[in-house]
């Protein structure tokens, strides 16, 4: 037996993701910043898995918020 | 991001702006994780950009500049010049009876002007206490986090001439 209200559903996948994005977003920031300094330092090595992970991170995230769209839209539709 | 959705005959305005008090939930929740990914999305941008100017970065031509006379500054003094153009300061101290050494003016923090200090024997930033090594511009104390750049220098004849600038394991 479902506990909780219909307009509820979901509600908790939807926070956890956002969640997760959140997280991810920090450490993308936090690459930014180091392959910045290290740009500027003089090492431009750190650029390239810097800038392929961080797309990945993007990826990653698109596919979080495509998630969130289905089920609200699924959720609302019913 | 109307093309990440389903087919639907609802109108999409219809999404975004719901009549229903249950749905803004929603509606808020699926609008703020996209703000989320566009700035995910810049974040990436960024990454990108430092990518391209790392890879189309142009080796910088360096003049050979007089800088000052062997005799100018006494040891301990120091005398600021600008290297390689006008705009890009450079502080030239006198270390021993035969040793120079210059770095770039600029605090890798926040580019205030660095200093000599005779106390400490060291280059200080005023703005917010950064302080850096007079033998190679290490990053002794402060919020810093890189090196000065390092004007190589060579003597010729009676003076002291300027031939690079050097950040990091960069020209």
């Amino acid at each position: 037996m479902n506990q909780h209200p219909p307009q509820n559903r979901g509600l908790t996948a939807i926070d956890g993701a956002m969640f997760l994005i959140v997280i991810l977003l920090i450490v993308q920031i936090w690459l930014l910043s180091a392959s910045l300094e290290a740009y500027l330092a003089g090492h431009s090595e750190a650029a390239l898995p810097g800038a392929i992970i961080s797309g990945v991170i993007f990826l990653v995230c698109a596919g979080l918020y495509i998630f969130v769209d289905r089920i609200d839209s699924s959720v609302r539709r019913e | 991001m109307k093309w990440f959705r389903r087919p639907s005959n609802t109108p999409l305005w219809k999404d975004e702006f719901s009549v229903f008090t249950a749905d803004e939930r929603y509606v808020n929740r699926r609008q703020f994780t996209k703000f989320l990914t566009l700035t995910s999305l810049a974040m990436f941008a960024g990454n990108v950009w430092i990518l391209l100017r790392s890879w189309f970065h142009k080796q910088p031509q360096f003049p050979l500049q007089a800088v000052a006379r062997l005799d100018e500054i006494g040891v301990g003094g120091s005398k600021v010049f600008s290297y390689p153009t006008a705009q890009d300061p450079c502080i030239l101290v006198r270390t021993a009876e035969d040793s120079y050494v210059a770095y770039s003016q600029k605090c890798t923090h926040l580019s205030c002007a660095v200093y000599y200090s005779r106390e400490l024997n060291q280059l200080a930033c005023p703005c917010h206490n950064g302080y850096f090594a007079l033998a190679d511009g290490a990053v002794l104390q402060g919020p810093p986090r890189r090196p000065l750049p390092r004007v190589v220098l060579e003597q010729k004849g009676g003076e002291l001439v300027a031939l690079r600038v050097e950040t990091g394991g960069r020209a």
